[in-house]
Parts: C-alpha cells; structure tokens; sequence
C-alpha cells in the first residue's frame, strides 16, 4: 500500500462519505465504473475483528447524510409538506448531492435551494410554483432569525431625511414577491418549533417529521416581509406599492426615487399618498426596519448618502 | 499539583454544555455552574436570538468555546471567514481557552459536517500542527484540541493515536482536551487498551477534559453522548486527573437532554475526583469492582 498524501485522501474519503446512500439507507455497493464499494474502501480503511473496511466506511457514510438530511428537514418542514414526504426525501438528497455544503455552519444548507428547485421543477412536486414559494419563505425565515441587527434610524436621522436621502433596511428584513399566499401555511407548520443547535456527536437516524394537512392554497400575488422584533420572526403582508417602496431603498434608490416606484400605477389618489407614506414610515420606524446605509467597506456610516 | 501554561484554569472545575432545552431553567433558577461550555459556531452569526441569550450567560457566567468545525487535520489552508467569525466570537465571550477537534472535515471548500479521523502519518502531524499554530495566533487565546471517537483506521498510519496526538500538541505547543469518553468508544472501535492511551499522553498539556455517554451497538460503539458515563469511562478519567491534578471538566451531553438537574449532577461526579485525585481513583475502582460484582 503506497501512501496518499493528505490531501488525495481526504478527497476520497470526502467523496466516499458523500455518496448517496441506497433506499435501504446502506452504502452503495458498486460504483459507476463498476468498481465494488468494497474494493474502494479497502484500498484505505483498515477491516477489524468485527466489521469489514466497507461498514467501517459506511459508518460515516450514513452519519454523513443523517446529519445533513436532518439539518435540512428542520430548515424545511413546509416543503415537506407541500411536496409531500417521499418527494421531499428524494428532493433533498438530489439537492444536496448537487450543492453539498460549502460552508462551516449547517444553517447555509438551504442557500442555493429556491435557485436549484428554478432548474429542477420535476423534483418539486405537483405544485413547484407554490413548493418553491414555500422554499423561498422558509429560507427567509433561516435569514431572518439570526441576521444583522444595525442602528435604527434616531429622531434626528429622520427629522434630516429630504427626498435625495438613502436609507438602508435592516439586513434581517426579507422581502418576497410571492406567487401564492403561504405564510399562512409556513406559519401552520413552523408552530412551536424550536431551531436546533450544532453539537459534536454522532447521529443515530433522522426524526420524521409528523404529517401536516395541507390546506388549498389559491394563486395570489403576494408581497411579504419577513423579520425580526424582539428576538421573533414575524411574518408581514405588504401592499405591492409598500413593497416597490422597500425594494427600493434596499437597492439604494434615494428616498424621491423610491416612493416614485410606488405611485407610478395610479392605483393611489395624489392626495392620500402623502398620508399613506407617513403611515409606512411610521410602522417601519416602529419595527425598527429603517437605518443608514453603511460603507461595506469600512463599516462606517457612509456620509456621502447618508444625507 | 500546580497549574501550569496549558492548565492554568484549575479553579474552573465542573462545566456543562450550553444548550437551548436548559435556558428557561438557567434564566428563571439562575443555579450556581462553575462554567458552560457553547458550541462555538451556534454563535457565530450576525444576530437575533442565540446571541442574545449568550449575553445573558456572559453576564453572570464563565463560559468557554468548543468548536466543530475548525478541522485542524485538513490539508487546505483555514477558512478566513470562519476565522474572522471566531475571532468576533472570542472577543465577545472572553474565553481563557478555546478547543476543537483533531479531525478534519472539509477538501476543497466543501464541508462534510462530520469529525472525520485522520491517517496517522507524519505529513499530517506537520499539517495539523501548523494550523494549530496558525489558529492560536490568530485568536491570541490558548488552543486546546481535542481526541475524537472514530470508527475507522487506516492503512496509511504510521503510528498510534495517542503517539499522533502528542506528536500534534507537542509540535504545535497548545494544550490538549483529552476527551476519555472518546479513548474508551475508540478503544473498543479499534481494539486498543485504553489505559494505555492515558498512560502516555502528555499530562501536562491538558487543559481540559471531556466525559460524556455514550451508545452500544453489537458491533461498534457510537458517541452519542446521550447517556450517563459507565464506570469504565470514570475509571479513565479518575487515572487522568491522577496524571495531570484537577482539570476543568465538561460533561457533554446533547441528545436526548434530560432536565438540567440531571445533566448537572451527573456532571458533579466528577467533583470526588477533582477534590482529592488518588483518593478519587481508590473509590472509583472500588466501587467499579462493587458495581461490577452486583452484575
């Protein structure tokens, strides 16, 4: 046996433990060149008294995916239950298979999903249009619950706004444009469930997810925002002109050329639309959604868009 | 025995895990802990609630880092990213002493999420030491690392686990977390006397020490870290503190957590041996031959 250096092993243990397991949740035991999986994991692990290099490796091999599968399942629940359990099983491992994670923690699993789901809506049930809303909700949730908290905007910042003033949201505040209404449903879903937490141990299975009745969900565009206040995850319906508003200032379109986008329909008499924005500003101050763009690169406020 | 650069934190004692089922308990009955143990990367992120209740902790707690994923044995250079978050973190808690593991985990940027052992080979006690080496001055804290369970060997090794851990900590001058649950889940994996182990390790590096349960099955073992410590495991840790004086002790425990009393007391046994090491050993060898006797 001539020695691998470190590297060219860990590649192919890395590719060994992430090769989908069978539908017995065993390792798979030809590969696609027809080499034997156990040919394959004899050329590195060593057998004992008790178990063969291949049980020794599929060891791993079924950690490996119970404890990706079950990270994602607990991202996901609501997509489970639109798409149903069988398609969902199969959907993840095809979804993680294709993007498997590139990131330290756990919680990105779910980044590439509503793009992945885009390109494979064969993999996405009856109803990919609504499972990838749901997917879309879900991974604003996973956004929300832990991002960025920055300054709200003070009095003083808002007595100083004129229509040439740029504002930022707070990162943890996700905007959606959604086909149908599944709030309600994710919300359904997601009752009582508390995020789980990394820890170093081995995984002996994955809990299944208890079934959800999934009601009739009709085709209704939708604009929502999901954010955090007071350490909760709320879930908002906004009107589309709100949402045009937002979406806006989060490009950086100044504060004139933001609440042009909302009135551009007509759909708003000239005369209640200076009463209406007060009132967003007013609940957006209160949710603590405003602040001051910042300089990505320094960090600091940047003063020349501050005003 | 005196404390020395790798375990200096004697005072420390007894810790648990940080974990989510047990906040409502901490926050409500405030119980006296000597320390918690998080799991570094649960709080390695921008915002929003974890973060916040681990200001709480802070505020009237001592808390120390552990890590699973900083994947010491990976031949690739470190993750800035993870790096920068980490060292955020550092600043946040004020831990003396961060660990993680000697494992790896991620090739070419893609993680595995898992602890994966490593060939025993000389090229990756070179590697592994540099990037312990790399880590600690980047955090400017001491860095600990940590035994893991495993339930694979390799034909490539070229030494023992116990002489490639020493050779790592030796190399890259840090402390050692010697986790004696995971010696003995090794031990019966791979068929090796896990006094052994003990015996040799540099006792003077360890910093800190790991107990926990764990699940047998006909063939393996698994660390699950779902049960009390059986005596076998106390017997290891009763040598080990006999080695090495007090340490600061954790026990681990995250699935299937019961109540926070019952985490605590069974960590609390190891208090006997942390007061008086060899009279500790003598009772724990009594009564491991008691309870072996009743069986």
């Amino acid at each position: 046996m001539t020695a691998t250096s470190l590297v060219d092993f860990q590649r192919r243990m890395s590719e060994d433990v992430r090769r989908p397991l069978t539908a017995d949740e065993e390792m798979q035991t030809t590969l696609a060149d027809g080499r034997t999986m156990s040919a394959e994991a004899e050329r590195y692990v060593k057998a004992n008294s008790r178990l063969s290099a291949l049980e020794r490796l599929e060891l791993y091999n079924r950690q490996y995916w119970f404890r990706i599968i079950g990270a994602f399942q607990e991202d996901f629940p609501a997509l489970q239950a639109v798409v149903g359990r069988k398609k969902f099983e199969a959907l993840t491992i095809a979804y993680l298979d294709a993007h498997p994670s590139r990131s330290f923690t756990l919680r990105n699993l779910g980044s590439q999903l509503e793009t992945w789901l885009g390109a494979n809506p064969a993999m996405a049930g009856r109803r990919p249009a609504l499972a990838i809303d749901t997917a879309r909700v879900e991974w604003a949730y996973v956004e929300a619950f832990d991002g960025e908290d920055q300054a709200v905007l003070t009095a003083e910042d808002i007595a100083g706004l004129n229509e040439s003033s740029r504002l930022a949201l707070q990162p943890h505040v996700q905007l959606l444009e959604l086909e149908y209404p599944v709030d309600d449903l994710v919300i359904a879903v997601h009752k009582g469930r508390v995020r789980a937490e990394a820890a170093s141990q081995a995984m002996q299975g994955v809990a299944r997810e208890p079934r959800h009745a999934i009601p009739q969900v009709p085709k209704r565009t939708t604009y929502l925002a999901l954010h955090r206040f007071e350490l909760s995850v709320y879930y908002k319906r906004l009107s589309a002109a709100e949402y045009a508003v937002l979406q806006a200032l989060r490009e950086g379109e100044t504060l004139g050329a933001a609440l042009a986008l909302a009135f551009t329909a007509g759909a708003v008499e000239e005369s209640e639309q200076a009463g209406l924005v007060g009132e967003w500003f007013h609940n957006w101050a209160e949710l603590g959604w405003l602040c001051l763009p910042q300089n990505s690169a320094s960090g600091k406020m940047d003063e020349k868009v501050k005003r | 025995m005196p404390g020395n650069r790798f375990n200096a934190f004697q005072d420390h004692g007894i810790g648990i895990g940080l974990r989510i089922p047990h906040y409502e308990h901490i926050f409500s009955r405030r119980p006296v802990v000597d320390w918690f143990e998080i799991i570094s990367e649960n709080f390695m992120v921008d915002g929003g609630r974890q973060l916040k209740m681990l200001d709480q902790i802070l505020d009237q707690y001592r808390v120390v880092q552990h890590g699973v994923s900083m994947y010491f044995g990976s031949a690739q250079p470190a993750d800035r990213e993870h790096m920068r978050r980490l060292k955020t973190l550092v600043k946040r808690t004020k831990t003396p002493w961060l660990t993680d593991h000697l494992c790896w985990g991620s090739v070419d940027g893609t993680y595995t999420h898992d602890l994966l052992p490593l060939p025993y080979t000389w090229e990756a006690v070179e590697k592994t030491a540099a990037r312990i080496r790399e880590v600690q001055d980047f955090l400017e804290i001491p860095v600990a690392v940590e035994n893991v369970s495993s339930y694979a060997e390799f034909h490539d090794s070229e030494m023992t686990e116990w002489e490639f851990l020493t050779e790592v900590v030796e190399r890259a001058d840090c402390g050692m977390l010697l986790d004696v649950n995971n010696i003995y889940v090794s031990s019966m994996n791979h068929e090796f006397d896990p006094m052994e182990y003990v015996n040799f390790v540099p006792a003077e590096r360890v910093a800190q020490i790991h107990i926990a349960g764990h699940t047998k099955f006909e063939k393996y073992i698994l660390d699950t870290h779902d049960h009390p410590v059986i005596d076998p495991v106390w017997k290891l840790y009763a040598r080990a503190i006999e080695r090495t004086g007090p340490v600061p002790t954790l026990l681990e425990w995250d699935d299937h957590i019961p109540s926070f009393d019952e985490v605590h007391n069974e960590a609390l046994k190891a208090e006997r041996f942390l007061r008086q090491p060899v009279q500790g050993v003598n009772e724990a060898t009594a009564e491991i031959a008691e309870a072996g006797a009743r069986r």
